[in-house]
Order: structure tokens, then C-alpha cells, then sequence
């Protein structure tokens, strides 16, 4: 394929839009995934904002052309910040019916849907529940239509690379990653240049699937094509200078643990097992082992979480990492490095349940698991990721607290956050304050329970060290020795010494800001988590409007900031949005008294901007 | 800091903590903590680098006996534990101490998965065949019929075979002894020591409370010499008295037969000898019970293999040939763009 046919010729009669949401929906060995994650390269060098969300089935490969087997990959680009992946569709491409009758009810009203028609075949048809063609009968009429047989087109664009058939429909992907580049006027040469990388020992699947997106791509340019399809122009948005890349909460979480451990001048260990949406972190740090990262893929989570502890205990940061269900396995863990004053990090990737759930789909219910899910008073640090980006400083944060405190620290991010990516300004690590750990190796009155004044921490000594030879347990250690003590009134200083300790973190944490507005008003809207990125277009779009609230989005869900109970209490009216049913409601109304009212849901998708506008609405035209 | 210079020779004293023992007076426990005491002083093991792991049971009360480095987990979780102790720091020499409880029912996949890795520890399982602290359950070793509270009627479950567990799973070094053989145990704890990777010892322990009794059969005296055979490598498999009695390989029926000498025509030459790098034979001694053979005690199995720290280690050296990884290239990894 020559060079020529990559040319992108600009388009006078492009019509400028600020923002544009778009999905590529098929079967989940269609390429979706791939297809998504190039639209959001390009509009990233192209200098839009943008946020993605990949939605993909729970199995590996489920039979084709089924619902279940749907994969989908989601990207709101636009010339202004970005803040969700967006609401609504204003272009779906379903590349079979399956696709359509999963997607179609996201779409927004006369809505761009662009279907491969070579694929809504009779049996595709009846798999996905269609009795007659949706391209045929009325049932579309709301929405633009542009019927389109991909699957004969991409096979005729790539038959000289003498493929099958079968090979040759696989670039299918790319014929429509082509056709919505030169929708959007986009580069082609970003993907030219990765195809060409990724399968330069295979230079005919390359050739092919360069052929089909710019056969594809064509398409659109000439005659061709139907009139209903516009073409569109997304300006550059008014970003920081500086040079970014995009990230997904996997990737700033795992980067953020290494520049942590950096920060504290520790080795990581790394221990964990395999489990959706967490296994990403792994797969990460598995890959940072010119770092000095050990990591562990241990039997079970328990493992994971003890080894963790005992590479703790020896001198290492540990850390495990899972989801709800491989959580609640690690809580005993968890309890002996509350007991025996360890540092660890939890990162917890929240995903819809109980028990499996919906292993797939995003949910913040693992609050209360977080905060309360131990035997006995077992209190633990608790932080949470707001954004994909955002996972590099809080793991960096609860590295600190963790080394600093001698504690557990939980960090609680999800399925969305892990998945979704978006662009981020690369820091520069050089500016990042150290907080070197300091291993006690004077033995002078020394016992491994003696504390530090001012933050009850307990010294921290590697096994090696001459003359502290010490033996710690989860037997109740005394408070004056640390040797084990069964005594009743050492129990009770030792619970409370511990809860001293993690409740006097709050005065090491930044008090609580107000993210949109100002202290006092009639409603503030509550959030941690995942939902940052909606409720602050929300609040943004509604203070727009007129009205009067504010956004409060916390990091720190335990100790909760020093201040919080005093802002919220300078509003009218609190209205705690989460993925779950009221867990950050119930520990702001247990511990503040606060009358604070819950919006949540759990259908494992993210909050829409319009639900979250409607609530506002509701509560302040009441 | 005060700079201490060693004593010339450690003591097992040395190795001894100002903490009262808290075990039944009585209990086989003593007896291998005096015998690890002294394997200890005799080795000339370094305290600070030495470490002992321990999970939920009388037998897990162990490291606070130790003048060591000690931690005393959770319930069945000690090898995982130690695994991440010995992964953080390979210079560590980690001992795993339980009994069958802690380490066959609640902790088996653990220590299942340390064996098999061959992690550089050494793992000793207190064998008592019952649940002590817990005040008398029978547990996954006991034999049928175990009358206990939680079985008044008797313990209708087959017991497992540490050993024959241990070598199923693929372990590098295989070793029997008891409490009781304050001669013979140092030995073996020696021989664990000395091997690299994960060296298990089932040590046969009494308790004294609830199952008093239930290894006489081949450990009192008047027995010993005919219910036990002390196998060492290279040598003929001997027993009885005056050595008057000797295992035979029947290769038609694949399996070891109790014979003595001078009966039948047999002569010394037609005893078989111990090859500890056979896990064949290190099977068949393992699955030897009284009263038709004896019980196999010392070195079963031992073969040399990587273990699992040092190749961890040996990726990631390999991974840093090149130097280290440069932490602001990481952070610019994948496609980047400038924004002006």
C-alpha cells in the first residue's frame, strides 16, 4: 500500500463541535478494544481532552455474535475539559446485531448509528434476538442510519494480500477505525505507524489492515457516502503545557506504588493473585522487575496477603492487591498487620457484588469493608483514586501514611477507574518531597512496641540488625515491653493506642477542600471515588444554570479530614452520590449527625452527568 | 550504639529467650526446642540473621522461645509468610515451625505451594496427630477411629501421610524424626539446614494431654529397635536389633519387605540401599507402618534443585544487566505528546 493513500486532504465544510461521544461495539473478537484505544491515541496527539471507558464480557471468548459476547470501547473527546466518558452515544458503530440491541438505547436522540450490514445475516439476527432487521423496518427512525457492508468492503480492500476470508474480515476493525477518522478528520499515520510496528514479522496482516483503514477512510471521502453522515471538526482543548501520555488507574496506581517506594527508599514486594479488574496491577509491576519490584504470585489471596506482611516484617514495602471478594480473604491478613504494627498497602479494585457479582462491571461497595471489615476494633487507614490519573499520587500517599504510621493502608479504586484512561501531564518525580523510613538499629532501651511521641508509631527493625532480635505476634503484646500479654488493662490500652495513632492522621492530611463552589450554600454534592468525573461536570454545568451547589469530593475515607464535619454542616442540604447503596452516607451520618441524603445506584455503569443534574434539580427546586 | 563482639562458641543457652515456656509439662515440645537450641549453637548460626516463622497451635508458640528474629502469624499461614519474608531478604536463614493442624488441614495449600516452589526454608511439622490448644480435636492425622470431642464416636476421615504429602508435591528434601531422639533429630535438623530450598521434617511429638501414647508403638523402648529404621545414604536399609533385620526390594510386587538375615538364605548383600535421590524408594519407606514394617526416620528424600528466591533474584538481576530501570523513561512510556 503506497504512502500516497495516507495523505489526509483537510475538509473546508466541517462542522465545529466542542465535544463528540463515541463507541465501537461488536463481538469481543472484533477488535474493539484495539479500535477504541487507537481513536483515543490520535485525539490525543491531535490535542483534545478525552475520556474512555472499555465496557468487555466477563468471558474470555463467548460465542459469537451473542449479546453476552459484546465488547465495547467508549471515547469523549472534545475541545473543553473532558471530565466522563460521557452520557450518551453520538455515534455508535455496531459492527452486528448483537451490538446494536445492546448499545442502541445509549444513543442519544437522532443519534449517528453506523451498522455493518454484511453482519445482520439471519442467524446473527435471531442470536441477538431480532426477528426481522432493524436496517429494514422503521425501528431506527429516530436516528441517523447509515447501513454500511463493512464485511464485504473490508474483504475486497485487503483480497490482494491473498488472505481468506476469515483473515481478511478480521481488519474489519480498521476499515471502521478509517471510516471515523476521516468522520472526525483525523491522522491516519499514529496507526499506520503501530500496525507496521506490531506485526512487522508479518508485514501481510500489516499491509492488510493498513489497506483496510485507509479503505475505510476512502470510503468517506468519495461520493460514496450516504448524505446523512456529517463530518465533524473537534478543536484543540485548552490544555497545561507539557508533555503527556494517557493512563489507565492500573498504570498510575502501579507507577505511583514504584515512585512511592522510591520516595520511602524501599524495595517493593509485590504479592497477589489473579483476579478481575485487579490482575492489571500485577501484570504492571511483573514488568518493573529492572526496579529491584519482586512480585509474587502467590496460591491463594491469603498468601498474597501474608507474604506481603512477611515482606513487610523483613523490610520490604508489601503490598497485595485484589478485588472485593480476594479482600475480604486477606482481612485476617490485614488484622495481624494492624496487630503487629506493620506497613502494607491494600489496593482494593472495587467491582460490582456480593460474592462474584458482576466481575466485569464497575461499584464502590467495598466502603464498609474497607473502614469496618475486620474482627475486633481493627482500624485502618482508608484512601480512595478519583480518577484514572489519579492512582499515582494516592498510591505514592498511602505509601507515606503506611511507612510513617506503621499501618495498613487500604486504597480503594475500581473496575471503571482501573479500565478507563485519560491524558495525563507527566510529573516530574524530582519534585516530590522523600520521606525516607528509618530502621531503628540502636538497641537502647529498645522494644519493638516503644513508640514515637507524636505519631504512636512503633519502630520499625529489619531481621539482620545486631542485638534487636525481637519476636512480634498476633498475641496482644504489652504496651511497656512488647512481649505477649494477656493482661485486661493492656488490652484496652493497646486498643486504644492504636485507634490514637490512626485517628491522629488526620492532623497529617490536608483538610477538606470544596472542588466546585464554596463552603455554605444550599446543597453540596458528596463523592468519592470514581464518581469525581461526573459530579463535577454536573455541579459545573448546574452552577452554569444558576444554581446554588457546591462539589466535595474526599481522598481520605479514614481518618476522615479534621474539617469535615464543620463544612458540611455550613450546607442546607448534603447529597452523598455513590456507586453503592449509601455506605460514605452512613459513616458521614454515624460520625458527623449530619441529615445527608444518598443518591446511588449499582447497575455497574458509571453515574451519567443528566442523572446527577437531576438529582441537584429535584433537591433545590423542592 | 554498643558494639558487642560475639562470644567465641554460641551455647544453646544463646539461643534460649527470658520468656517462661508455656507448654504442658511434659509435652514433646521441650524436647525439639531444646534439639533446635542446640542444632543452633552447633551450626554456629547468627541469631540476627536467623528467623523464625510460626502459624496458630501449641507448636506456633515456638519463635517466642527463640533468642531470634520471630513472628508468630495467623492460623495455617506461616509458609506463605515466610515466603515473603525470604523473597524480601534471601540473606534471611527462615525457619517454619506448626504442627499438623496449622500446617496439613487449615495451612495445606501453603505449605503445598512452599514445597513444590522449593523456597529456601526450613519447615518443621510437629506431628502429635491431634488439636491441642484447641483442647482435643482430632485432626488431619490421626488415625481412624480417633475418639475426640468433635468425634465421640471416633474420626471416620483417612489421615494424611506428611511425608508421603510432602514428596507428592515435588519437595527437594524429605526428613522424619521425633521428639524423643535427642540424638538422631539434631542430625536430621542439620542435614535440613544444610540443603537449599525447601527441607521438610515431619517430627513425630507427643502430646502428652490428649494424645499421650500414640507413637509408642514404634518410639518406647521396648519396641524401638524393631519399629524403626534410621535410614542413612549409601547405606544398607538395616534394622532390629544387632542389625539383624533389613528391608528387600520385591521387584515383582514393587514393594519393600521386612526380612532377616541368615531366614530364607537371605544375606546382607541382598538388603537394599538407601538411595536418599530416589523418590521411588523415598516413597515406599514413607508409606511404612507398623506393625508389619517399620517406620522409616532420618533423610528419605534429598535432591539438589533451584529454589525459588534465587531464581526470583536471578530474573531480576537479569533484568537490571543493563543498569537500572531509569524511572522517568518509565513514567514516559507508551505514545507521549507535547502540549505547547
Amino acid at each position: 500500500m503506497s504512502e500516497v493513500a495516507a495523505i489526509d486532504r483537510p475538509d473546508e465544510n466541517r462542522q465545529e463541535i466542542e465535544s463528540a461521544v463515541v463507541r465501537f461495539a461488536g463481538d469481543s473478537g472484533d477488535g474493539m478494544q484495539l479500535t477504541g484505544s487507537h481513536f483515543t491515541m490520535t485525539a490525543a496527539i491531535e490535542g483534545n481532552d478525552l475520556s474512555t471507558f472499555p465496557d468487555f464480557p466477563a468471558e474470555i471468548r463467548a460465542p459469537a455474535g451473542t449479546t453476552f459476547g459484546v465488547s465495547a470501547f467508549q471515547i469523549n473527546f472534545g475541545a473543553r475539559k473532558i471530565m466522563t466518558s460521557g452520557d450518551q452515544l453520538d455515534v455508535l458503530v455496531a459492527m452486528n446485531p448483537a451490538a446494536l440491541i445492546t448499545n442502541l438505547a445509549d444513543v442519544k436522540p437522532g443519534g449517528i448509528v453506523i451498522a455493518d450490514s454484511g453482519a445482520f445475516t439471519d442467524r446473527n439476527l435471531t442470536k441477538a434476538g431480532y426477528t426481522e432487521s432493524p436496517l429494514e423496518n422503521d425501528s431506527l427512525d429516530g436516528y441517523r442510519l447509515v447501513k454500511i457492508d463493512m464485511s464485504r468492503l473490508t474483504v475486497e480492500a485487503v483480497k490482494e494480500f491473498g488472505l481468506s476470508n476469515k483473515e481478511g474480515l478480521r481488519s474489519k476493525n480498521m476499515w471502521a477505525l478509517g471510516l471515523i477518522y476521516w468522520m472526525y478528520g483525523r491522522k491516519r499515520q499514529a496507526s499506520i505507524d503501530w500496525l507496521k510496528t506490531k506485526f512487522a514479522k508479518m508485514p501481510e496482516i500489516a499491509d492488510a489492515n493498513i489497506a483496510a483503514l485507509n479503505a475505510g477512510h476512502a470510503f468517506g471521502e468519495t461520493a460514496e457516502m450516504p448524505a446523512e453522515l456529517g463530518t465533524f471538526e473537534v478543536e484543540r482543548a485548552q490544555i497545561e503545557p507539557g508533555v503527556y501520555r494517557t493512563i489507565t488507574g492500573a498504570e498510575s496506581v502501579s507507577l505511583g506504588l514504584l515512585a512511592g517506594s522510591q520516595l520511602a527508599g524501599l524495595n517493593i514486594s509485590f504479592c497477589s493473585y489473579p483476579i478481575t479488574p485487579a490482575s492489571a496491577l500485577l501484570h504492571q509491576l511483573a514488568r518493573m522487575k529492572n526496579f529491584g519490584v519482586v512480585t509474587f504470585q502467590a496460591e491463594d489471596e491469603i498468601a498474597a496477603a501474608t507474604a506481603a506482611l512477611g515482606a513487610s516484617y523483613a523490610g520490604s514495602l508489601g503490598v497485595t492487591s485484589s478485588s472485593g471478594p480476594g479482600i475480604a480473604l486477606k482481612m485476617e491478613a490485614i488484622g495481624l498487620a494492624i496487630g503487629t504494627e506493620l506497613p502494607m498497602v491494600i489496593v482494593n479494585s472495587q467491582r460490582a457484588g456480593p460474592s462474584t457479582g458482576l466481575p466485569t462491571k464497575t461499584e464502590q461497595s467495598d466502603l464498609y469493608q474497607a473502614v469496618f471489615g475486620r474482627n475486633a476494633d481493627a482500624p485502618m487507614p482508608v484512601i480512595s483514586v478519583s480518577t484514572p490519573s489519579d492512582g499515582y499520587d494516592v498510591a505514592i500517599e498511602a505509601i507515606r501514611i503506611a511507612t510513617k504510621y506503621m499501618t495498613p493502608v487500604m486504597v480503594l479504586t475500581d473496575g471503571y477507574i482501573t479500565n478507563a484512561s485519560e491524558p495525563w501531564l507527566i510529573p516530574d518525580p524530582s519534585t516530590y518531597e522523600r520521606f525516607d523510613v528509618e530502621f531503628r538499629t540502636d538497641p537502647e532501651n529498645f522494644h519493638p512496641f516503644l513508640r514515637d511521641e507524636k505519631t504512636l508509631a512503633r519502630p520499625w527493625v529489619k531481621p539482620g540488625t545486631p542485638e534487636l532480635m525481637h519476636r512480634i505476634g498476633g498475641i496482644e503484646r504489652s504496651y511497656d515491653t512488647g512481649h505477649i500479654s494477656y493482661d485486661p488493662d493492656n488490652h484496652q490500652k493497646m486498643t486504644d493506642v492504636r485507634a490514637a495513632k490512626i485517628n491522629g492522621i488526620a492532623d497529617d492530611i490536608p483538610e477538606q477542600e470544596v472542588e466546585i463552589g464554596a463552603a455554605g450554600g444550599k446543597l453540596a454534592v458528596v463523592g468519592w471515588g470514581s464518581t469525581y468525573g461526573p459530579i463535577n461536570r454536573a455541579v459545573t454545568n448546574m452552577r452554569d444554570d444558576g444554581y446554588d451547589v457546591s462539589q466535595i469530593h474526599l481522598r481520605y475515607i479514614w481518618p476522615l479530614p479534621r474539617n469535615l464535619e464543620e463544612l458540611l454542616k455550613t450546607y442546607d442540604q448534603v447529597l452523598v452520590a455513590e456507586m453503592n447503596t449509601g455506605q460514605l452516607r452512613t459513616l458521614l451520618r454515624s460520625e458527623y449527625l449530619v441529615p445527608a441524603e444518598g443518591l446511588n445506584k449499582v447497575n455497574g455503569k458509571p453515574f451519567l452527568i443528566g442523572e446527577l443534574e437531576d438529582a441537584i434539580r429535584a433537591r433545590l427546586e423542592k | 550504639m554498643n558494639v558487642q563482639s560475639p562470644p567465641e562458641k554460641l551455647t544453646a543457652r544463646d539461643f534460649a529467650t527470658d520468656q517462661e515456656v508455656r507448654w504442658c509439662p511434659g509435652c514433646g515440645d521441650y524436647a525439639i526446642l531444646k534439639a533446635v537450641q542446640n542444632t543452633l549453637a552447633q551450626l554456629e548460626a547468627d541469631p540476627k540473621s536467623t528467623v523464625f516463622v510460626s502459624g496458630i497451635g501449641c507448636a506456633a508458640r515456638f519463635p517466642y522461645y527463640m533468642e531470634t528474629y520471630g513472628f508468630h502469624t495467623i492460623h495455617g499461614r506461616s509458609p506463605a509468610v515466610a515466603t515473603g519474608v525470604k523473597l524480601s531478604n534471601p540473606e534471611l536463614d527462615v525457619w517454619v515451625v506448626g504442627g499438623d493442624g496449622d500446617m496439613l488441614s487449615i495451612g495445606g495449600n501453603h505449605t503445598m505451594h512452599a514445597i513444590r516452589r522449593n523456597i529456601d526454608l526450613q519447615i518443621l511439622l510437629f506431628n502429635n496427630q491431634i488439636y491441642g490448644l484447641t483442647k482435643g480435636q482430632y485432626s488431619p492425622t490421626s488415625k481412624i477411629g480417633t475418639r475426640s470431642p468433635s468425634t465421640p464416636m471416633g474420626s471416620i476421615d483417612n489421615p494424611v501421610s506428611a511425608a508421603q504429602f510432602a514428596l507428592g508435591v515435588g519437595g527437594t528434601f524429605i526428613a522424619r524424626s521425633s521428639d524423643i531422639l535427642q540424638k538422631h533429630l539434631p542430625e536430621v535438623l542439620k542435614r535440613a539446614h544444610g540443603h537449599r530450598g525447601t527441607s521438610f521434617v515431619e517430627i513425630f511429638q507427643n502430646c502428652i494431654v490428649y494424645n499421650d501414647g500414640a507413637f509408642k508403638h514404634f518410639t518406647e523402648k521396648s519396641v524401638q529397635d524393631e519399629m524403626q529404621i534410621h535410614v542413612e545414604h549409601g547405606q544398607p536399609l538395616l534394622f532390629g536389633k544387632d542389625k539383624s533385620k533389613g528391608l528387600v526390594l520385591n521387584t515383582s510386587e514393587m514393594r519393600l519387605e521386612a526380612v532377616t538375615l541368615g531366614e530364607n538364605g537371605i544375606t546382607e548383600a541382598d538388603i537394599a540401599v538407601h538411595d536418599e535421590t530416589n523418590r521411588s524408594l523415598a516413597t515406599m519407606l514413607a508409606q511404612m507402618d507398623p506393625p508389619t514394617m517399620p517406620v522409616a526416620l532420618g533423610v528419605l528424600y534429598c535432591e539438589s534443585a533451584p529454589t525459588y528466591d534465587a531464581s526470583v533474584h536471578a530474573q531480576i538481576e537479569h533484568a537490571r544487566k543493563d543498569g537500572e530501570g531509569d524511572f522517568t523513561k518509565l513514567l514516559h512510556g507508551g505514545q507521549t505528546w507535547t502540549v505547547e
